[in-house]
């Protein structure tokens, strides 16, 4: 067993975990944040999509041990305590950027760093794409996926162009 | 995943002790491959030795016209590092492509070289720009490195350190990307170095190779339509549910023809 100290959420845990142990069953397992999902646990569909050290990373594909010292936000620190949405959250009820929401988590923290990643840049929908492509969704057929993003980094403050006619 | 011992050393020499005291370890750089291994039990390392705490494998210096990358810098910074974009602008891009935004926040430039997938993307940047390898032992240029198919130079226990690519007068990078995977169909890195010209393949063969003929037709006219009459024979090209052979050898031709229309 190995000792690990992970920020998860801004709260500090320690843990004694096997070597083996995948992040994302210590968050949903140890931790009992079953926000975070495993749809395929083959590194493919991103429902495991969770934030380390502010980084997009598939927690189905990263060792527990891997994010001893380090900072892990999941989708359950997204909305504000009193259960507000994030403006992102938002954005995907108000644009139907959901349907049976399994892969909905992942996709939330993937396009928070997507805003992020593109702060002080123009967000097209080519952009938005491109930085989908480790999300998958069964549902939706993604156009009300870009179409919540766009709307949802607008919000966030992301000057956002082209959107070919979708917002 | 069969259970395994987990060491994080803190400097190359450390990394090396581990693995001496124990060969049936493994070194682990983002897991982006290995990780998917362990889990369909592929593989069974007693240990995982993790480099991510070596200092020695971080940075990117562009100095002396040569751009050096750590084998442990991950494939994000790479795309958005602001001195390659300037140096290798085909670097970035290639760097830019590999699997989706969560594979390159993890996956590093040793860990691809490492493993020498025939469909990865890296091995043509380094064929291609005639890169030199630095590992904890000594130096192995690009033609010597990649031996087979995920098979290379590399001895067990040996890390790669850096690599250093050499600014090249101009180059592009072209890929057919499978639309799963994003791995490679077919890639094209097509240079104009100091050394000359060069064409380098990856996804096509068991591993990325040089196209001979394109070089010196490139050499002789650096524009699309010198391209236009060669072909690659497909014979000991790869066939599998993504692309015949045959196929793949036409892609190598419009990737080659895509990458040098972009730069001449
Ligand atoms: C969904 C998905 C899509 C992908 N798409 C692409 C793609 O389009 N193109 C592409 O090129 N790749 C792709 N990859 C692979 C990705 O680039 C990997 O990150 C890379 O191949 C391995 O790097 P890693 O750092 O994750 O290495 P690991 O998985 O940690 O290690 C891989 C192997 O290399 C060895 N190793 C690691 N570092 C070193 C070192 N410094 N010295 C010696 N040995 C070392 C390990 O022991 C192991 O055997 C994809 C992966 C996934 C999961
Ligand atoms: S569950 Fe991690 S990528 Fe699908
Ligand atoms: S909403 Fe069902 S998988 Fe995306």
């Amino acid at each position: 067993m190995i000792d690990v100290t992970i920020t998860v959420n801004g709260e500090t845990k320690t843990a004694s975990v096997e070597p083996r142990l995948l992040l994302v069953d210590y968050l949903r397992e140890t931790l009992k944040l079953t926000g975070t999902h495993v749809g395929c646990d083959t590194s493919q569909c991103g429902a495991c999509t969770v934030q380390l050290d502010g980084r997009s990373v598939k927690a189905c594909t990263t060792l527990a041990v891997q994010a001893d010292g380090a900072r892990v936000a999941t989708i359950e620190s997204v909305a504000a305590k009193d259960g507000t949405l994030h403006p992102m959250q938002a954005a995907f009820r108000e644009h139907h950027g959901l349907q049976c929401g399994f892969c909905t988590p992942g996709m939330i923290m993937s396009a928070l760093a997507l805003v992020e990643r593109n702060r002080g840049a123009v967000l097209t929908e080519a952009v938005i794409r491109h930085e989908l492509e480790g999300n998958l969704c069964r549902c939706t057929g993604y156009q009300s996926i870009v179409k919540s993003i766009a709307a949802g980094a607008k919000a966030m403050g992301l000057a956002v162009g082209d959107l070919a006619g979708n917002i | 995943m069969y259970a395994f011992d987990y060491k994080r050393p803190k400097t190359v020499a450390e990394a090396e002790a581990a693995f001496a005291a124990d060969s049936d370890a493994a070194f682990l750089a983002g897991g982006q491959t290995l990780i998917p291994t362990l889990k369909q039990r592929l593989r069974q390392p007693s240990a995982l030795i993790d480099l991510a705490a070596l200092d020695a494998l971080k940075g990117i210096t562009v100095a002396d016209g040569i751009v050096t990358i750590g084998a442990g810098v991950c494939h994000a910074d790479v795309a958005v590092s602001a001195d390659v974009r300037k140096a290798i602008p085909a670097l970035a891009d290639l760097a830019a492509q590999v699997g989706d935004p969560q594979v390159r926040n993890r996956g590093t430039l040793g860990g691809s070289i490492a493993n020498n997938d025939p469909a990865a993307d890296y091995p043509a940047a380094v064929v291609g720009l005639d890169a030199t390898v630095h590992t904890s032992r000594r130096e192995i240029a690009a033609a010597a490195f990649f031996t087979g198919m995920f098979e290379t130079a590399l001895e067990p226990g040996e890390l790669v350190v850096k690599v250093s690519f050499p600014i090249p007068r101009r180059a592009a990078y072209q890929k057919f990307r499978n639309p799963a995977s994003r791995y490679a169909v077919v890639g094209v890195m097509v240079a104009e170095t100091a050394g000359g010209m060069r064409v380098a393949v990856t996804g096509a063969g068991p591993c990325v190779f040089r196209v001979p003929t394109m070089e010196a037709a490139l050499a002789m006219n650096f524009s699309a339509g010198a391209l236009q009459n060669i072909q690659v024979p497909p014979d000991d090209l790869n066939a599998d549910l993504h692309a015949t052979s045959e196929y793949r050898a036409h892609l190598i031709g419009v990737m080659a023809t895509r990458a040098v229309a972009s730069i001449a």
